[in-house]
């Protein structure tokens, strides 16, 4: 699969990076070199491979909450109790240190220049 | 500054010893860490930022307890420093971006957090590739690292300030972040101990995401021991992150010095091939011979997908970095271009304060993952993943560590690959297996070239088997100590 520069300008927006002419030119040639090696990745047969977004998806028996494996969807992260159940309500971030990094605040909202064209 | 205390080669044991004994003080210590930053960091750059009134602040606690007669916490006046892709409240943290060049984050770390609640002096942040992607240091935004052993090669990336500043006795122990070998590789390079723990066995919360799947925390120190008290500090369930386990922490500094004696060291073909180095492939051949010596079993075994690991790589963590980068968009906290609508602020902003190398990876995930393409490559990596980590299933059914250099190459010059993004990524070749099946992983010195640079030993475990990794990685370390 041969990158154009069409794909690099579309991938590009997706991405919400201006590249210059110059890393344009760049992202065209390197893009490529790597897309074409990690091509090898269709050697494999994969057919009845199930793909592994994360590695604690196996934890669950180490927690020996459930011995068995074949649980299914969210019990296999029963050990991850949402903070609020187990913990009761913690404090967030009070308002004037969330604003405190803003390049642009008027103390309540961060302000940024306008989304809708007049 | 007494006759048992010299600044250079302490261990955290010499330190705590020093400040129970009263030898010296915490706030005396950290002063000459801080003399010895000022004088030796111009030529290094392992440090972006120091936080001597912080360091201070909690070197005078320690002071006043130990002034008190109070029972002193475990690393009590212990000078650390911290790798800038972990937040620190109050003290700029930039993860090697001029993107966050001015962020001060508003909380601290888990991670950072468990270490001064244990009494370790927090000395400053320390320099890395930028967003933690790279192997060299040499993408950080601000200035590469040199390598103390050898000032005109990198240190390794991407927590190369974090393994030279233990290295160059900047920092007795340091944390720093492994996504594809962040640790391992570095420690490798400049000839310290370097520990990437299981998945889910330290707690992401402060840790700058690159790719969340794969990211992980560890420490550096000179040698397996202090690794392993570090490690026991920051280890455990934390419920800020949703991903770090219930498993309870064992005392791994208790069961270090457990015989290895028949314990079953699995060596895999595919980690001697071609490309290894033949002075790394000997010191790494004598290091297993040690191990046999000392009792262990050496089994061969077969990792058959390994050759697959760096495309799979390259896939996973460019498709999380791509999605976890997203927030960087001038918004909230950080770097804005001056722009006239939103969303050229968003570009602007992100192509200016995002280097090269993020760039092309923010590009190439988005790509991986965009319609059409996803199943071709995102989830075909998600899939090949399931093989590398059965691979390691299977062999750990034979053998209880697998051995295997850390890189294939020692320290490489500063400016050798930078032009050729594909050969810097092959120089994780044997470190990002551990990454996508999340097992713990760890590197020792075990030798050096011929012009005296540091190889490292690498070694595997189950999960959460660090325990065994430690026991290991400590009989071989102890026995190739000079008498």
């Amino acid at each position: 699969m041969k990158v154009t520069d069409k794909d690099v300008a579309y991938v590009a927006e997706l991405a919400n990076l201006e590249l210059t002419e110059e890393e344009r030119v760049r992202m065209l040639r390197d893009l490529n070199s790597i897309l074409e090696y990690v091509a090898r990745l269709g050697e494999l047969n994969t057919d009845k491979v199930a793909p592994m977004a994360q590695v604690s998806d196996r934890y669950g028996k180490v927690n020996n909450r459930d011995e068995n494996q074949s649980r299914h969807g969210s019990d296999r992260f029963a050990y991850a109790i949402r903070e609020d159940v187990e913990h009761g309500l913690r404090e967030s971030l009070p308002h004037d240190v969330a604003v405190k990094n803003a390049p642009d605040t008027d103390g309540t909202f961060f302000e940024v220049p306008k989304v809708i064209e007049r | 500054m007494s006759a048992t205390t010299k600044t250079p080669a302490l261990t955290i044991d010499e330190v705590l010893n020093a400040i129970t004994e009263r030898h010296t003080t915490a706030s005396a210590l950290a002063g000459e860490f801080y003399t010895r930053i000022r004088k030796e960091d111009p030529e290094i750059g392992a440090f972006l930022t120091l936080c001597e009134e912080r360091a201070l602040a909690q070197a005078g606690r320690i002071d006043a307890m130990a002034a008190e007669g109070k029972p002193l916490p475990p690393l009590a006046g212990v000078p650390v420093a911290i790798k800038d892709v972990m937040v620190t409240n109050g003290v700029r943290t930039t993860a090697g971006s001029k993107i966050l060049d001015t962020f001060v984050p508003p909380y601290d770390c888990t991670a950072v957090a468990r270490l001064e609640a244990a009494g370790a002096v927090v000395l400053g942040k320390l320099n890395c590739d930028e967003f933690a992607m790279g192997s060299s240091t040499e993408n950080s935004a601000y200035h590469a690292v040199h390598n103390p052993r050898d000032k005109s090669r990198v240190p390794g990336g991407s927590s190369g300030g974090s393994a030279a500043a233990v290295a160059a006795e900047m920092a007795v122990a340091t944390l720093g972040s492994d996504t594809g070998g962040s640790i391992r590789q570095p420690a490798s390079f400049c000839g310290v101990v370097g520990l990437k723990p299981t998945y889910g066995r330290v707690s992401r919360y402060g840790l700058i995401a690159f790719a969340s799947s794969l990211d992980h925390i560890g420490p550096f120190a000179k040698t397996v021991k202090e690794v392993a008290l570090v490690l026991r500090t920051i280890a455990g369930r934390d419920p800020m992150d949703s991903t770090s386990a219930e498993v309870p922490v064992p005392d791994y500094v208790a069961d270090l010095e457990k015989p290895v004696k028949g314990l079953r060291v699995g060596v895999a073909k595919e980690y001697f091939g071609d490309g290894l180095d033949p002075e790394v492939r000997a010191a790494v051949e004598n290091a297993i011979q040690k191990l046999a010596e000392l009792g262990c079993e050496v089994v061969p075994v077969s990792l058959p997908h390994t050759e697959y690991a760096i495309p799979t790589y390259y896939i996973v963590a460019t498709a999380e970095a791509s999605a976890n980068l997203a927030r960087y968009d001038g918004v909230r906290y950080g770097f804005r271009a001056k722009a006239n609508t939103l969303s050229e602020m968003y570009r602007l902003t992100r192509d200016g304060g995002f280097g090269m190398e993020v760039k092309r990876r923010i590009m190439l995930g988005t790509y991986a993952l965009s319609a059409g393409y996803y199943d071709a490559y995102y989830l075909k990596a998600q899939k090949v993943r399931t093989l590398l980590t059965r691979d390691f299933d299977e062999a750990f059914k034979k053998v209880d560590v697998i051995a295997a250099p850390t890189c294939p190459t020692a320290a490489f010059k500063l400016g050798e690959k930078v032009n050729d993004p594909l050969a810097m990524y092959l120089a994780d070749i044997y470190t990002v297996t551990a990454n996508l099946a999340g097992i713990p992983g760890i590197s020792v010195p075990c030798g050096e070239n011929h012009e005296k640079l540091p190889i490292g030993l690498q070694l595997f475990a189950r999960h959460f088997d660090e325990e065994t990794l430690l026991q290991v990685a400590h009989a071989y370390e102890q026995s190739i100590r000079p008498a």
